[in-house]
């Protein structure tokens, strides 16, 4: 299983990580032997074989579209790095 | 502290159900337990390493208050004032819950999860948060951003992990009993490496609200505890629906402690064989055997089997927890409650900086891993093919359900390794995984239990699997085996 350079910069980008340039190599080395092992995934017997996302039955759940208040502000805003009376404050974006 | 008839009483040692029994009889007060508790951990925490935030001082205080309550009459319940630890992925309002991670290390939860509410509502005292792999990704507890957790049977040695610092404080007798959180194996494996039990209960049996989310489809919280009993009891407590998550399940409450019969007479066990070959160590394997004769001794009826997806299991299961995974880290990004990175010059380098500075090695590759396989080219080569696997390894496991009421394994390929060993290998460290992960694709209940110790004197566990919802089963059948050979009694750290 080969991967590129420009496809790992390309899919760390996708996740919003920056990778130093000495971590590169490695990171293609540990995904490539994962991904050779995960490819066995490929020869598994699953020919016609529904798809499962969930182990359980579980439905949808429904609730009532109410409005329920959360005041305890303080304790939400308590973690924010940088805030403006009750809200986050971020660097302008346009 | 003497016990009646002058024989020293070491109050850390007692389970909780024997704390139980000595707070019912007046031997003990809570404030005796909370204080010997919090004695031990000065002796030990310098050792174990298993608290990230320890609770120590208003634990006292919180003894002295339930102590005057229940004097007063104002509680009742039984487990009023028995000390617990929890695991850094579950939010306790107004205490920091930093998952092992730089990203989290100053967030203090506005709420609680369903779980630690559940806990304070019987009056529980909370001794801190212990220490995990950070997001719970690993084995070993190594790749917490904070410390590395020690195992009380040999310091040289890894606690297992993701719940290392929760298994490691059982096991140290710093807690009476734990909260971990399994997404492969992370209250099993890290139970088995130091010799506690360790339930991860069937998908939907506990609540997920307020757990912070590593693989959302396969995560669930469990106890840790030092005997069957004690994990029963600790099920009772946080078992049932919750309409805050939506995949809990609604069904009918159940005394798990009930099902603790001592009797496996006529109970039908399979013995998957592909959990006996390559890659398993014959210590292991022997200690298995051994426990598998003993059943045979209690009157179980034994069969052998074949599981032979389980390698292809191991490979969805990296695939299907690292998409989740690269999915549900998607939140953290330097705005609301994360680590912000000091210098940026907009908002798209907020996200990037703050993530590639405050996430560690493994949990960057992870997300990396997750990433490549929902990406565009190969979400069908991957992603769509491991959730195939996952139906057929369910399919395997309902035709053995027919036929067993049980499935019985080793917990880990090996005892606990050297600190440091695997850490820099993580596909070794992967493929250790392989006894507990199919429990979790498919949904299941499993415990591990101690079974022996090898020649260098570690634990070896044994894992048993239950159908969906049939914890009662597994209870009883792991019960029943401790009864017979008291290993805690035989067994012990040094």
């Amino acid at each position: 299983m080969q991967v590129s350079r420009e496809e790992i910069l390309h899919i760390a980008n996708l996740a919003y990580l920056n990778l130093e340039e000495n971590e590169i190599d490695s990171y293609i080395l540990h995904l490539q032997d994962i991904l050779g092992f995960a490819n066995r995934v490929n020869n598994a017997p699953v020919e016609n074989i529904d798809i499962t996302i969930g182990s359980n039955e579980a439905t949808n759940v429904f609730r009532k579209d109410e409005i329920k208040v959360f005041e305890d502000y303080e304790s939400l805003l308590q973690n924010a790095v940088t805030r403006e009376q009750n809200m986050f404050k971020i660097p302008k974006v346009l | 502290m003497r016990q009646k008839g002058g024989k020293e009483m070491n109050i850390t040692e007692l389970t909780v159900h024997e704390l139980q029994e000595k707070l019912k009889n007046k031997e003990l007060t809570i404030t005796d337990i909370t204080k010997a508790y919090v004695d031990r951990i000065k002796e030990k925490e310098n050792d174990v390493q298993a608290f990230i935030t320890l609770l120590t001082e208003k634990a006292i205080e919180q003894a002295k208050d339930i102590q005057n309550r229940v004097e007063k009459g104002e509680i009742k319940g039984e487990l009023a004032g028995i000390p617990i630890g929890i695991k850094d992925n579950m939010c306790t309002k107004g205490v920091k819950t930093t998952c092992g991670s730089k990203m989290l290390e100053n967030f203090v939860a506005p709420y609680d999860a369903t779980v630690v509410e559940k806990i304070n509502d019987e009056n529980m005292i909370d001794l801190g948060k212990l220490n995990m792999d950070e997001f719970a990704m690993g084995s070993s507890t190594e790749y917490s951003y904070f410390k590395k957790t020690k195992n009380p049977w040999n310091l040289n040695k890894v606690p297992g992990g993701s719940s290392g610092g929760s298994a490691a404080a059982v096991a140290a007798e710093i807690v009476p009993w734990a909260l971990g959180s399994d997404t492969g194996g992370s209250i099993r494996q890290p139970s088995s490496f130091c010799g506690v039990v360790g339930l991860k209960p069937t998908y939907g049996l506990v609540s997920r609200y307020g757990l912070v989310a590593y693989a959302s489809s396969l995560d669930q919280i469990g106890p840790i505890t030092k005997d069957v009993k004690d994990a029963a009891i600790l099920l009772n407590i946080i078992a049932g629906h919750d309409e805050k998550d939506t995949t809990s399940t609604d069904i009918p409450k159940v005394d798990y402690t009930k099902a603790l019969k001592n009797d496996v007479k006529g109970l039908k066990i399979g013995i998957p064989k592909e959990f006996f070959g390559e890659g398993i160590n014959e210590e292991v394997k022997v200690s298995i055997q051994k426990a598998i004769e003993k059943y045979k001794e209690l009157g179980a009826e034994i069969e052998e089997f074949s599981l032979d997806i389980i390698q292809d299991v191991l490979a969805s299961y990296y695939i299907i927890a690292s998409a989740e995974a690269s999915s549900n880290l998607g939140r953290f990004d330097g705005i609301r409650y994360t680590y912000r990175t000091p210098e940026f010059k907009n908002l798209k380098e907020i996200y990037k900086k703050s993530r590639s500075e405050a996430f560690g090695t493994e949990v960057k590759r992870r997300i990396i891993l997750g990433t490549y396989v929902l990406s565009s080219g190969y979400y069908d080569a991957y992603y769509k093919k491991a959730q195939q696997v996952r139906t057929l390894v369910m399919n395997q496991f309902n035709k053995a359900f027919e036929k067993y009421d049980v499935i019985l394994t080793p917990t880990s390929p090996t005892v606990a390794f050297n600190i440091g060993e695997k850490s820099n290998n993580p596909l070794e460290m992967y493929l250790a995984d392989i006894c507990t992960v199919s429990v979790n694709v498919a949904g299941l209940p499993g415990i591990s239990i101690p079974c022996g110790v090898n020649q260098e004197g570690m634990p070896i566990g044994m894992q048993l699997i239950g159908n969906k919802f049939c914890e009662e089963t597994i209870l009883n059948a792991a019960y029943t085996f401790e009864q017979a050979i008291k290993f805690r009694e035989n067994y012990k750290p040094e």
